[in-house]
């Protein structure tokens, strides 16, 4: 079923990656079979930071092959080699994991093209690209990734998050959220439903160039903002229009450099619970999510069926 | 098959002592006889005593061990108990059977006082998904708003929320009222079958989609109506039972209910037929 998570601090940053690490681990009976966080952390905003991976976790219950190391080795070094090509500069590498890697990176031109000659390498995926967005997914629940990849001291200003009960695709890491917004910077995507007119969608979207890393139907919510937004549009419009093009029963949350969204489908069919104050707005699919964060009595309410609501920092 | 009285083979549970008696044919059935008491007995029911009264903090509790606490404490005969730091946990205060006065001073996730028949409960904060599902009796007031599936599959009671609530609101809904302060989303009333449902504010759209019975009154402006809801015309009995029942359940006493519109089912959907279908193709 999922759980899903998301917070914004407004015009305040705060420990996000404790707080949403909170919120998610509330909400680990929905299904600990992957989670991700998306955080916008706080940075100068000069460089590129791109979290990738160069090949799958593989644990109990995962999908995925396992493979050498040395595979990743061999992948990580084609990589650099790439980036060196597209005349991208590394300031700083962490190996974090053998398969997952973080580099800050100096890089002026297109990020499609970036990312398409990154990714043609076999195994390799971009997890996310941006100036202040990290999207950090692996396997195991919100404790599990959060002090695997030491996320709970992570300032920044929002985050959003997924809590992961595989029902349509593989338990790895490219099925997990969030979803990067490909090719936009920042943009990321966390969803809870399902889609019913995922395929239909997908062939129309990758005719137009759009790419799919995985077969994860909430996949399709990401890229299909990130052609609206392509064509012009801006977020709320973007997610307007999905209530319409997306079939199915679903919410969603969207996250940019400055701004967090959330989107419901009109048979309100996936719950959401929701606090909204002057300096922070919390929600969750369940209201101890929330809890987790504000302990003392709050007002909360559930959004109604196909509402869109758009918060900036 | 197997000759049960015969049979020599004994199982395990059967050589520890733990069945005395061989089972055959009806000697299973208990039959209703009025004059032993036991046929009165409500399993899972205490004598409470309202003016005895508790107070306990569930903070550190999970969901489990808090409605273990209220049974131990209504099994002492605590008739009153206050609940402190509820913090949004699922399923408290469910399968209450007798009667209590049971507030909670907070919120309440998923499932809140589902499945109870009989209590009084006044919840001063939220409620999430599916609060009172399948309440038989009794009556739950919430202070704040309601998540969806509100209601859900009620056969009788009052079930009360003084804000807003969401989507498919008395959805099932057997018996019983559902009255909402604010407003309702999409779905109000869905399959619907018996009962009543009284909206102050605006509804979202499909109202009463596929309802089989019963009736809906809304205050505001109604989203759209779902398949085979009618409105239908405002009786002055209809106003009497809503002034009543509004100004019992402390909620919208002065609300000016001759404005209110009343929804029913159109019966249209109905497709029962004397005849079953190998008959139907007979007939043709």
């Amino acid at each position: 079923m999922c759980g899903i998570a998301g917070l914004i601090h407004r015009g305040n940053t705060s420990n996000v990656g404790f707080e949403l690490q909170g919120m998610l681990q509330a909400l680990k009976h929905r299904g600990e079979d992957s989670t991700g966080y998306a955080l916008y952390g706080k940075t100068d905003g000069q460089n590129f930071i791109m979290r990738f991976k160069v090949g799958e976790n593989v644990a109990e219950g995962s999908s995925s092959v396992k493979e050498d190391v040395s595979v990743y080795d061999e992948r990580k070094k084609i990589v650099d080699s790439y980036l060196s090509e597209l005349g991208a500069k590394v300031i700083k590498e962490d190996r974090i994991l053998p398969y997952s890697l973080r580099y800050e990176i100096q890089y002026e031109k297109d990020l499609m093209e970036f990312s398409q000659k990154i990714e043609s390498v076999e195994g390799v995926e971009i997890l996310s690209m941006g100036k202040s967005l990290e999207v950090i997914k692996d396997l195991g629940n919100a404790e599990v990734v959060c002090n695997r990849y030491n996320l709970d001291k992570v300032v920044g200003t929002h985050a959003i998050g997924h809590a992961r009960m595989a029902t349509e695709s593989g338990v790895d890491i490219k099925s997990a959220h969030p979803f990067w917004g490909y090719p936009f910077s920042d943009v990321s995507v966390v969803h809870n439903g399902q889609l019913t007119n995922y395929w239909n969608n997908r062939r129309v979207l990758e005719n137009k160039g759009m790419r799919f890393m995985s077969e994860c139907d909430s996949e399709l919510i990401a890229v299909y903002l990130a052609e609206k937004m392509r064509n012009g549009a801006t977020l709320e419009e973007g997610m307007k229009e999905s209530l319409v093009g997306l079939d199915g029963v679903f919410t969603y949350f969207v996250a940019t450099k400055d701004s967090l969204g959330m989107a419901k489908d009109t048979m309100a069919a996936k719950p959401l619970v929701l606090y909204e104050s002057d300096d922070l707005v919390a929600m969750g699919s369940e209201e101890i999510a929330i809890r987790s964060i504000l302990p003392q009595e709050i007002e909360t309410y559930d959004p109604f069926d196909g509402e869109v609501k758009v918060w900036q920092i | 098959m197997a000759n049960l009285k015969t049979s020599e083979k004994k199982s395990k549970a059967q050589s520890m002592g733990l069945h005395t008696e061989v089972l055959t044919g009806k000697t299973q059935q208990k039959f209703f006889n009025p004059d032993e008491a036991e046929n009165f007995y409500y399993f899972g029911t205490y004598d409470v005593d309202f003016n005895k009264r508790t107070e306990i903090d569930v903070k550190n509790m999970d969901c489990r061990e808090a409605n273990k606490k209220i049974d131990e404490l209504m099994k002492d005969g605590y008739g009153t108990i206050v609940i402190k730091n509820p913090q949004g946990k699922h399923s408290l205060g469910v399968g209450i059977l007798n009667k209590l006065n049971l507030i909670f001073e907070g919120s309440l996730g998923y499932f809140g006082c589902g499945s109870m028949d009989g209590p009084i409960v006044r919840i001063n904060g939220r409620v999430g998904w599916s609060c009172a599902e399948n309440m038989m009796a009794g009556k739950v007031v919430i202070e704040k708003n309601a998540g969806s599936c509100f209601g859900a599959a009620i056969r009788g009671g009052d079930l009360i929320c003084k804000g807003s609530v969401g989507a498919r609101t008395g959805i099932d809904q057997k018996g019983g009222t559902i009255i909402i302060g604010g407003d309702a989303g999409a779905f109000t009333g869905f399959m619907m079958q018996r009962g009543r449902i009284i909206i102050l504010g605006d509804v979202g759209i499909n109202l009463g989609d596929s309802m089989y019975d019963g009736t809906i009154f809304v205050g505001g402006k109604i989203g759209s109506f779902g398949s085979d809801a009618v409105e239908a015309e405002l009786t002055d009995s209809d106003q009497d039972w809503l002034k009543r029942k509004l100004k019992v359940a402390e909620i919208g006493e002065n609300f000016d209910v001759s404005k209110m519109t009343k929804v029913v089912a159109g019966k249209k959907l109905w497709n029962y037929d004397a005849l079953e279908p190998t008959e139907k193709k007979g007939a043709i």
